[in-house]
Formats: C-alpha cells, structure tokens, sequence
C-alpha cells in the first residue's frame, strides 16, 4: 500500500478551505512530494458544508482520500467533523473547532459529535480556536491556519513550521503575511 | 495557482482549470470565450486577470451559444481559439456546435466542457457531457489529471490543426477542481491577432444539398482520427498481463486514478488500459487488448457508454469475455477510490471491505444567503415575497445564488429547472391553470436566456409576475461581469445595459424598480398589485450583492 499523507478539510463554505489547502499543498510540494488535491467551488461555498483534500507521498493517484485512511483531520467547525468521519481510522488525529454554526436542519450538540468521532479514534482535540482568533486577532478567516499550527505543535503534520511560513510567503499576498504567521502561531507559542 | 500561469519554465501547482489554460496558451492561444459555470468558471476568472499579460482576445459571452459563435467566427477567421463552458452550457451551444463540426475549424480550435458527477454545485441534471462526443462527432479527449489537462489540451489543437475539427476536452469535478504539480512547457514569444475571414461557401454554409457532403466529410475526418488514435500514448496500458488470472480495466478520465489506487489498496495486478480518447475510440486496441482477458471491468463515471462500446467489441475477437461495469460501480454519483474498489474486487472475486465509522446521524450545512453587513439582499426581497403573494401562488426558481430560497428556511420555489426556465414554465403553469405566478430571475441569468421566455409571456399574455433579483453581478460562479455592469470582459468601462429598457421594450406594461433594503413596503404593496393585475409585470429588484459591496467598500 501507499504510504500517502493524507488530509480531509471539513467546514462551511467561506471559512477558507482552499486558502488552507493551497499553502499545505504548496509546502509539500516544495519538500519534494508528489501531491494532488480536490476541492470543491459553486453553490457549495455559500455557507454550506465543503469537505477539501490534501494527499501527498511519494507517488499519489486518486485526488481524493480513500475512507479509514486519513491521518490528520481538521473540521473548522465542530457538526462539520461528522462529514469527516468515515475518513478516520483509529490512528487518525482529528482536530475540532469547538465552535459552531447553525445547519439550517438538523443539528448535534459538541458531546454528540465527540462520542461519534471516539467510535473511530481517540486522538481527539477539540479547541474553540474560533473563539481565540475572534479575541486575539479580530479575525475568524484565519481559524484554520491556526488549526494548522496546532497541528504541528502537536506532531500531526509531518510538515515544519518554517515549511508552511515559506508556503504561506509563496501562496498569499504580502499584506496578509502577518495575519496568517500570528494565526499560525496563536495555539502553538 | 494563478501567478504560476505565465511563469516561463519549471513545475507549478496547477488546478486542472488553470492547467487546461497553460496548454491553451503553450499552444499559442489567440481567441477565448466563454460563460461561466462551475465546474468551469475558473477558466474566464483566470482569463479575466491573465487575458492582456498573456496577450490573448478574451470575453465573457451573454451566453454560451453565444460564445461558441464567437469562437466559430474567430476559428473561420484563422485564429487559434478555446470555448468553456460547463455541461449545461453546451447543451445552450449545441445548436450551433453541431453543424460546426460540419463546418470543421480553420483556426485550431478546443472546447471545453466541464461534467459535475454527484452534482457537487449543479442543480438540473448529472448530465454526461460524452452523449454529445457520439451525437455530435467531436473528437474528445478526457484527461485524469491536471499534467493531462495541459498535455491534453496541447494534443487537442494540434488535433485540431491535423484535421480541421474543433476537438473537446471533457472534465469532470474531480479532474476540473484537483490541483497537482504541472511540467510547464514554453510559452511562444509573439503572435498576432489579425485573422482574415476568405470567402468559402462550400465550406461555411451548410446549405443543403451541400450540407449531406459536409455529413460525409465529417464522418471520413472521424475514420482517420480514429487511425490515428489507434497509435496515440495517450491510448496507454500498463500493469501486467498475467496468464493465469487474465483480468483487466478498461478506464478513462479520473477513474483512472480511482482504478490505481484501488489496485493499490488490493494488492492485485490487473492489466489496465487507460483510454485518453473518448471519441473516436481506438477500437482495434481495444480489441487487442481484450482478446487474451477472461475477465474485464469497465470504470467509467455515469452512463455506460465505454461499456456498451466494449461489449460490441468483444462479441467479434472474445465472445466469452466476462464484462463488468455498471452491474459493479454505481452509474448515479461520482465514483472515488472506495467504490471502484469494490468494483475492482468484484473483478477478482475478492471483497473491499475496511472498516469505516459512519456518523450516527448525517449532518449537511445547508447553503444560505450570506448574512453580515452589507448583508445579502434576498433576504429582504424574499421575506416580501412571502408577505405579499397571495395563497397559492406557483413559485418558479431559475439559476443563480437565489436557488439557496428553495432550500429551508425559505423552501420557496414550486420548480426549478434550468437557465431561463423560471419564466418560460411560469407562462405554461399560468396558461394551464387559474393559479397565480410569480417567477424568479437574476441579471446574469436574464440576459442569458430569459428575455425570450419574458417575450412570450407578453406575446401569449400569461399575466405572470417576473421579479428580475438585478445584484450588479454574476454572483454565484464568482462576481464575473455581465452587460448590465457597466464593465467589459477585460475591466473596462463601457455604458451598461439597462435591464429596464429591455423589459419596456417587450411591452411589459407593469414594470417597478425597488431597492428592497430602502423600499420594502414598496416592494410588498407592489407585488400584490402586479400579481393580481392579470398582465405580465416585472419587478425590478436592485441592490448589489452583499459580498462585492463588502469586498468594493474594502478595497
């Protein structure tokens, strides 16, 4: 079998899951991985749930991640990790933002979410990283990237800080360095 | 990504979109059209922000008939030319794509045509943009990947240049939107844009009894590209014949790479064709290549059409061949690396079962109009509409931002269908019946296909209310401009197209322009006056969309 790293984004649309994509692909890519990813645009992003995802290794086929077999999840708002779900497996990390948003229909409570991601794996964290980037930067564009920091710090990445600031350097535009390297850094000093 | 589009050599994360253009352009691209529409609106973006850098005539086309007539005199007229558009989009153009492939093109000349399996961002149809390849004769091409979609795109106006037939590349969601790193090729120096359109009856109207020769040429042109297909890599095998088992894959597109992965995951070594040519097919390698097999499984997305095509083939060099396809993998939805799996396994008798943790209930975000301020205007148009009209009243959608009022909390509209169609099926329903109608279109989808709709309500008084949601901007593919704008396709400025004058122009009597926000009570009074005035009326609804207010206010 492949060894691939393999990611799933879960969120809403307009939480900047492409943004997030393109700076992990971009840092993988210039360590020298081969890397595919799938993203979905439209009627999706309109508030709506938007699942992206990040694979790269030594050769990579399918654009997108095969079930039970993604090591890091990130699900940028908590019902969203359930959308995530059939992607883990028991050694999957999976990274939550304890904060939510309203579905328009049905809706589960974080306790509900979290007792159906322990079915799959333990290596749950769950942190209301929206709640920090509204206090500390006036900002919740940024959550994911500092999911993304949080993820390093906690060894679910097997991509360098310094790989993703480069990234970040290479991706965006300069006026919007500081913001995202203080996001990044937010949860993980 | 964008800013890698121009650069002159090396590797660049490209989506297949962007890598479709980079192929475009390699090849010395000189004309582009197109409408946009996901999961092709990445190509006009793109141009929009690249077209002057890369020297390149761009615009967006009122609609997507429009566009390919735009691209067909351009081709007649020598240049080097690409259409996109999404699936739904070419069946708008079709009426003028099919005679021209009979026509043939003078310029090099690429279609491109976007398919959404699963329906990720489409309503209406999983439409199978490959029925048109076999209805129409084009030559079409699938890429898997975005390398493919450049080389694929090279490949097809050279194609196209050999042989003198526009040539399609088809994408799926999954091969439009998958970004990967890209060989880039050179970009050439200089090129001009000055065609010259020469005289040729013969070959440019397809007059009958002339018409019946162009049929015969088209259909010799598709024998010799089929010859040439026969030899092409991008017709490739791989993996091992192995003499005892005899299995194989037949694939295209990004099945191919679902395919790989799950010969991965099983650990088994099917032979595997993969197919660059969807049509014509290189018959006589197919036929090769399952002349020794026992077993085959065809992996293609949607309608079998690979399937039956093998199965014909089959029946002259291997009528015992066991054939499998859509009685393994699904034919409804997109296929990823967990169902071809199974179909995989199925070929060698074997099961694909991991374990798989399924939520105990499934959640979905629906999507909304979005909220913050400025916030989006349909908000308050549709809290009037639901104020005023009276019990009873059929509510027609059309497409745009504003089919998120068929979900809840709105759950407004009693149909939606297609481009348009809000209008023109308002004029059936209300011809039909004694009900009352009100029909639902945006500035972009107005000029697009809905003034005939509007006309003939008029014509035929159906006496339905149209409200025209006129947010300045073609909001749900991306913000692209549109006539009513007052911007051309590259940003300049240029005197706007008065929806208005339109709408008076058709006759329409009844006619109201209303900002919701300042005017609401206006919006309701008018509404119940208009919808029980037995004439056909329009309400103009005008207030910009909340997202470009807040991006313009930033910027």
């Amino acid at each position: 079998m492949l060894k691939n790293f393999n990611i799933v984004i879960t969120g809403v649309g307009g939480q900047g899951l492409i943004t997030l994509l393109d700076v992990i692909s971009r840092a993988s890519f210039n360590k020298g991985f081969d890397v595919k990813t799938s993203e979905l645009h439209g009627l999706s992003q309109r508030g709506g749930s938007v699942s992206v995802y990040i694979r790269f290794g030594k050769k990579v086929y399918s654009p997108m991640v095969p079930k039970a077999q993604a090591n890091l999840i990130l699900a940028l708002e908590f019902q969203e990790a359930l959308n995530g779900l059939e992607f883990a497996n028991k050694n999957t990390v999976f990274i939550i933002n304890n904060y939510q948003t309203p579905t328009l229909a049905e809706s589960a409570s974080f306790k509900q979410v979290e007792d159906n991601i322990k079915l799959a794996t333990d290596k749950i964290f769950a942190v209301n990283f929206s709640e920090i980037c509204a206090k500390e930067l006036d900002n919740q564009v940024v959550v994911g990237m500092a999911m993304l920091g949080f993820a390093i710090e906690k060894g679910a990445l097997t991509l360098t800080k310094q790989e993703i600031i480069e990234a970040i350097k290479e991706t965006m535009p300069e006026k919007f360095w500081e913001l995202n390297l203080k996001a990044l850094n937010l949860c993980s000093p | 990504m964008i800013q890698d589009l121009l650069k002159s050599s090396g590797k660049a994360i490209l989506l297949g979109n962007e890598a479709v253009i980079r192929g475009a352009l390699e090849s010395g691209l000189q004309f582009v059209a197109t409408y946009p529409g996901t999961p092709a609106s990445e190509i006009g973006n793109t141009f929009y922000k690249i077209a002057k850098d890369a020297n390149v005539y761009f615009e967006f086309s009122t609609n997507e008939k429009v566009a390919m007539e735009a691209v067909m005199g351009a081709s007649y007229s020598g240049l080097k030319c690409l259409v996109a558009m999404k699936n739904f989009g070419l069946n708008v153009a079709s009426d003028s794509l099919l005679p021209f492939m009979y026509t043939g093109s003078k310029g090099p000349t690429v279609i491109l045509a976007a398919d959404d399996p699963e329906c990720h961002s489409s309503a209406q149809s999983e439409e199978n943009s490959r029925g048109f390849s076999c209805m129409g004769h084009i030559p079409t091409l699938e890429p898997s990947d975005a390398q493919e979609c450049k080389d694929f795109t090279k490949l097809a106006f050279q194609l196209s240049a050999k042989f003198k037939i526009p040539v399609m590349i088809r994408l799926t969601t999954r091969v439009a939107h998958q970004k990967m790193p890209v060989v880039l090729g050179v970009l050439p120096k200089s090129k001009t844009f000055l065609g010259k359109f020469v005289r040729n009856q013969k070959r440019f109207v397809t007059m009958p009894p002339r018409v019946l020769e162009m049929h015969e040429e088209l259909l010799q042109k598709i024998k010799d590209i089929q010859k040439y297909a026969e030899k092409s890599t991008i017709n490739q095998e791989s993996g091992i014949r192995n003499q005892e088992s005899r299995m194989g894959v037949i694939t295209s597109g990004v099945a191919y790479l679902h395919v790989m992965e799950a010969v991965e995951m099983l650990g088994v070594k099917p032979a595997v064709l993969k197919l660059g040519f969807f049509y014509p097919l290189p018959e006589e390698k197919i036929k090769k290549f399952i002349k020794p097999l026992k077993k085959v499984l065809i992996a293609e997305e949607l309608d079998p059409y690979l399937e039956k095509e093998i199965e014909r083939l089959a029946k002259s060099v291997n009528p015992k061949l066991q054939i499998f396809g859509k009685n393994v993998l699904p034919e409804v939805g997109e296929l990823n690396p967990d169902n071809t799996a199974i179909g995989v396994a199925k070929l060698f008798g074997k099961t694909y079962n991991p374990k798989i943790i399924y939520p105990t209930k499934k959640l979905k975000h629906l999507p909304r109009f979005c909220t913050g301020w400025p916030t989006c205007p349909y908000w308050k148009l549709y809290a009037a509409v639901k104020q005023a009209a009276p019990e009873g009243t059929v509510f027609g959608g059309d497409i745009g931002c504003y089919m998120i009022a068929a979900l809840p909390p709105h759950s407004l509209y009693d149909y939606l269908i297609s481009m348009g169609s809000g209008v023109g099926i308002g004029h059936g329903v209300k011809k039909a019946t004694k009900q009352k109608v009100i029909a639902f279109i945006g500035d972009g989808t107005f000029l697009h296909a809905g003034i005939p709709g509007l006309m003939n309500s008029v014509y035929n008084k159906s006496g339905l209310l149209l409200i025209i949601l006129d947010n300045s901007t073609t909001a749900m593919t991306g913000h692209q401009v549109n006539p009513s704008m007052g911007k051309t396709s590259t940003g300049e400025d240029i005197a706007p197209v008065k929806i208005e004058n339109i709408v008076k122009a058709l006759n329409v009597k009844n006619l109201a322009i209303i900002d919701q926000e300042e005017n609401y009570n206006q919006l309701v009074a008018t509404i119940k006056e208009f919808v029980n005035s037995g004439e056909t009326s329009v309400i103009i609804a005008r207030r910009v969309c909340g997202l470009l207010a807040k991006r313009q206010n930033k910027i």
